[in-house]
């Protein structure tokens, strides 16, 4: 098409006789749309910012035999509490280890037993909260059992399960687990219940779909969004319950480096040497706290409701 | 001088993909005692011209430009204040939502109570003898009792009269009700719309009635303002606006209205319907709002916005090829 | 007169009020509560009432989306209220659906060539995978949606459009009767429009019988052949369409009637305001459940509830309404002058 026969107000006066309206200004600067992955950080920031650090505490749990000064576990009594200098970033604990290496060694356990749990604990909340939520028998037992296990705090339900079994990463990761799974069932099963009256999984029974496939294919796909979002809530809980178990001496065994047991080493010095325990403790509020971002921004940015405002 | 003359209201949305122009550059006055009515379809921008009146759009990410002058005063200058005391007290709103705009831990007495405590400075005792006053007005029964009940004991037409009580209890010059019926049954409709008819005479308070449903905007309007696309498209006295619409959009709209009592006279004729989608309002639209659905619209149309002319006295459209008799002259 | 394909009789669905401590049932809603009707082939049957009357429940129960309390339903001469899941299945794909929510009525995380795609393959409708992906197609055309939408997600359309694709997902089944359940009342006026126009469309096109739920006495006029009307749980009255807005014999449809906003200005019609609110369902008033609110009602209503009875018109029969004043002479009958102009103002 010819420009010349294309009119704006802006650029040429409408024809004798036309009353144009006059244009409207601009009240508010013009946003330009950004795509790709720009776009996606400006439209989720929190997320963006919680992925960041998260994943670069995972790039120090996995190359942290590259990142550490020396090895966490070696003893050094000759050099004990030293405080942070360029030799010894974070300085050294009451059997002159390393604090930096050993903190970033803990990385790797807090990391492990955070998605572990997280994963494991939303499998299994997934199932036992389908099968709550889809029969009726299997309901009135299941979250007769469930409101048991949440009347006792997960902490201590976790260091009973601990006091049963030897200390390993694995038993932790299978107590916490355990505490945790009710919390995913409980939600699983609200979820579905309020999906099986949707128009549209009505509308897929009344078309003939059988049930195991309403199931697979109406209900479990929208089940994922809030199940992720529980997930990363669970697995900051689980770095948190991992750091106390450890804490307390009933979580990772001492000869592995991790948060909890570093802070507790560093307990008893806690007047006069504060950062053997402000390191460990800052690293895990990072964790945690990169965690709960991450899970904020996808719960906004799953949140259906959310993306139709304006 | 009106009541209220709102100007060049822009009302405009920061969104992650654009500038939203939700309301875009309307003019309207309403005068004092007067029942206007703003019509038009979701998404045209009747509800955040209502809400910006109040000044109760969030900024950011919202922004209101233009002026609204209430009593000659400009509601956008005033401070958060100043507008707090105008609020529910001069000017005030019902919602369309009666269960979730009253609050459920609250006496319904308390809730009408609480405007007058804090605009007229009542006492704990006074208010409450007002708030029966107010409910005897809105047509409650036994007032009395119901003064001391909550929210979820009364039923959906109780709750929008109890909003409407605590919405007239400062006596407001003003009153602005967004879809006030929506949320009802026909019948409880007709009762809350027979409600609001008896109420204008005693009270006098001028009505700003946002509504998508041309019926009701008949039974109870007094001139009427067609929306779309954030703009005013055509505004008339509530008769020659139905009788005679000058804008295609008004015109498509009473077309694709099925007529109650058709099948009376035989004359059950194919719904008109006006094809196409509300363009997005985070673009810039060159010409007409409406040319992309219109079916008389032309080059003209779709690259200079017509300006609002009057067609006939009191009778504005923004149509280029709207003629003062109501026909489309391509 | 061809065999209706719906039959309805003394349909009842009470659900249980669970309570106390230990979940037991402390009463009922009486949500549906004997209701009978028939839809021949071809045939729009209107259901309008008010929320709570029960028209959705019997939208519901009809499609088996839950067992009802007593009644029957029969579909084509099959009774199909107590088959089991396995029976049942064949006879579902005759019985389809389109909700009022055009949002939550799709599945948000399939694709519309799939959401189509199910009742096809569900019921073994298509040959093969290009015979479906042809049915697919031609489904699109029908709804007059561009075939080429089929790989977009629900979210990329707008409400009618969602709409367009919940009514081609009901033809998939090849369906004889398609319950629409308050179909249009979500949507804008115009669109409203495009849909009841592609309804009645179809309707004609490809013979189906439809029951249209609805509280849009206009909607409800301009779409419909016969009219059935719900107060609390009950059928009040039952009518040809044009007898029921000429002449109301019910109380309470004369009252909906009168209560509809019309965009005429100033139209001088009668005006018939009804007190107060609808009883619960948990605890219907005795005798006629409508006495409580009705202008005329007088002492046999408070005790008996009346039958639905032939009343007599002048337009045609099969008018039925339940109403104790049929029973009296004319002068003291206020519904024996048709006076549906007068309330409709029309």
């Amino acid at each position: 098409m010819a420009s010349a026969t294309v009119l704006s107000p802006a650029q040429a006066a409408p024809p004798p006789g036309v009353a144009a309206a006059a244009p409207m200004p601009d009240v508010l600067p013009p946003v330009k749309p950004k795509k790709g992955f720009i776009g996606f950080i400006r439209r989720n920031p929190t997320m963006a910012i919680g992925g960041f650090l998260l994943l670069l505490m995972v790039l120090v749990a996995i190359f942290a035999p590259l990142l550490w000064t020396t090895d966490p576990t070696a003893l050094a009594p000759a050099r004990r509490t030293r405080e942070p200098s360029a030799m010894y970033w974070f300085g050294t604990d009451m059997l002159g280890r390393d604090v930096y290496s050993r903190v970033l060694y803990g990385a790797r356990v807090s990391l492990i037993v955070g998605f572990s749990v997280a994963i494991l604990s939303s499998i299994i909340g997934l199932t036992i909260g389908m099968i709550s939520g889809y029969i009726r028998l299997a309901d009135s037992i299941i979250m007769r059992i469930m409101d048991g296990l949440m009347s006792i705090p997960p902490i201590l339900l976790a260091i009973a399960l601990m006091a049963l079994t030897r200390g390993s990463v694995q038993n932790v990761i299978i107590a916490i687990t355990i505490a945790e799974i009710p919390r995913v069932s409980r939600l699983v099963r609200g979820v579905v219940l309020s999906l099986r009256e949707q128009p549209y999984v009505e509308a897929a029974v009344a078309a003939g779909t059988r049930t195991p496939m309403i199931i697979w294919r109406h209900i479990l796909p929208n089940t994922l969004a809030p199940i992720t979002v529980q997930a990363t809530y669970i697995c900051a809980a689980a770095m948190i319950t991992e750091a106390i178990l450890s804490f307390i001496g009933a979580g990772t065994p001492p000869i592995i480096p991790s948060w909890g047991n570093i802070m507790a080493e560093g307990r008893a010095l806690w007047q006069v040497k504060p950062y053997i325990v402000f390191f460990p403790a800052v690293f895990l509020s990072i964790t945690v706290l990169a965690v709960n971002l991450l899970g904020d921004g996808l719960r906004d940015a799953l949140d259906p409701r959310m993306a139709k405002r304006l | 001088m009106a009541l209220l003359e709102v100007e060049n209201l822009q009302t405009h949305f920061r969104t992650p993909d654009g500038v939203n122009r939700a309301v875009d550059g309307v003019s309207f006055h309403v005068n004092a005692g007067e029942t206007v009515a703003i019509v038009g379809e979701s998404g045209c921008g009747k509800s955040v011209t209502s809400m910006s009146i109040l000044r109760l759009i969030p900024e950011p990410p919202g922004k209101i430009a233009g002026a609204i002058r209430f009593e000659g005063r400009d509601l956008l200058k005033l401070s958060d204040r100043e507008m707090r005391d105008i609020r529910g007290n001069e000017i005030s709103m019902i919602f369309q939502e009666p269960m979730t705009s009253l609050n459920p831990v609250l006496t319904v007495g308390r809730q009408i109570g609480e405007t007058l405590r804090l605009h007229q400075g009542l006492s704990r005792q006074q208010a409450e003898e007002k708030a029966v006053e107010m409910l005897t007005l809105v047509g409650i029964p036994e007032p009395r009792r119901r003064v001391r009940e909550y929210p979820h004991q009364l039923s959906g037409g109780m709750r929008q009269r109890v909003m409407i009580a605590i919405a007239l209890a400062c006596n407001p010059k003003l009153l602005i009700a967004d879809e006030p019926t929506t949320a009802l049954d026909v019948t409880i409709q007709a009762q809350i719309l027979e409600l609001m008819r008896d109420l204008k005479h005693r009270v006098g308070a001028a009505i700003v009635l946002i509504t998508h449903d041309l019926g009701v905007v008949a039974e109870v309007a007094e001139r009427v303002i067609v929306m779309y696309a954030g703009k005013k498209v055509e505004e008339a006295a509530v008769g020659p606006l139905f009788n005679n619409p000058k804008h295609p959009y008004t015109q498509g709209l009473l077309g694709s209205m099925p007529k109650l009592g058709s099948s009376l006279h035989g004359d059950e004729t194919r719904l008109a319907e006006i094809p196409g989608l509300v363009p997005s309002l985070k673009a810039k639209i060159p010409g007409c709002v409406f040319a992309s659905r219109c079916p008389h619209a032309t080059d003209l149309c779709r690259q200079v916005a017509p300006a609002l002319e009057e067609k006939a006295p009191g009778h504005v459209a923004a149509c280029h090829y709207a003629t003062k008799e109501g026909a489309i002259a391509a | 007169m061809s065999a209706p394909i719906l039959e309805v009789s003394d349909l009842k669905k009470h659900f249980p009020l669970k309570g106390g401590l230990l979940g037991s049932t402390t009463g009922y809603v009486y949500a549906v509560d004997g209701v009978s009707f028939s839809i021949e082939k071809g045939e729009t049957l209107s259901l309008v009432g008010e929320s709570g009357c029960g028209k959705s429940t019997v939208g519901k129960a009809i499609l088996r989306l839950f067992d009802i309390t007593a009644g029957q339903v029969v579909l084509d001469g099959k009774r199909i209220d107590d088959l089991s899941a396995g029976a049942l299945r064949p006879m579902r794909r005759r019985v389809q659906v389109v909700f009022q929510d055009p949002f939550s009525s799709l599945n948000p995380r399939m694709r519309v060539r799939d959401i189509l795609a199910e009742p096809i393959r569900n019921f073994g409708l298509a040959k093969d995978g290009k015979d479906l992906e042809e049915r697919v197609a031609k489904l699109m055309d029908t709804v007059r949606l561009p075939r080429d939408a089929v790989n977009r997600w629900p979210h990329e359309f707008s409400g009618g459009q969602r709409q367009r694709i919940g009514i081609a997902r009901a033809l998939a089944a090849e369906p004889d009767l398609i319950v629409c359940d308050e179909a249009v009342s979500a949507l804008d006026v115009s669109v409203k429009a495009q849909i009841v126009n592609l309804l009645q469309d179809l309707q004609q096109e490809l013979g189906l019988a439809l029951l249209f739920i609805s509280h849009d006495l206009a909607i409800v006029e301009h779409m419909t052949h016969r009219v059935a009307v719900m107060y609390l749980g009950k059928i009040v009255e039952v009518a040809p369409k044009r007898s029921l807005f000429a002449a109301p014999k019910h109380p309470y449809t004369e009252a909906l009637l009168s209560a509809v906003p019309v965009p005429s200005p100033g139209a001088a019609r009668q005006r018939i305001i009804l007190k107060g609110d609808v009883p619960s369902p948990i605890n219907p008033p005795k005798g006629c459940r409508f006495h409580t609110r009705c202008p005329y009602a007088f002492d046999r209503c408070r005790v008996e509830e009346p039958k639905l009875n032939h009343v007599a018109t002048a337009l045609d029969a099969g008018h039925v309404a339940a109403c104790h004043l049929h029973d009296r002479p004319d002068a003291e009958n206020p519904l024996a002058v048709a006076k549906g102009a007068a309330l409709v103002a029309a």
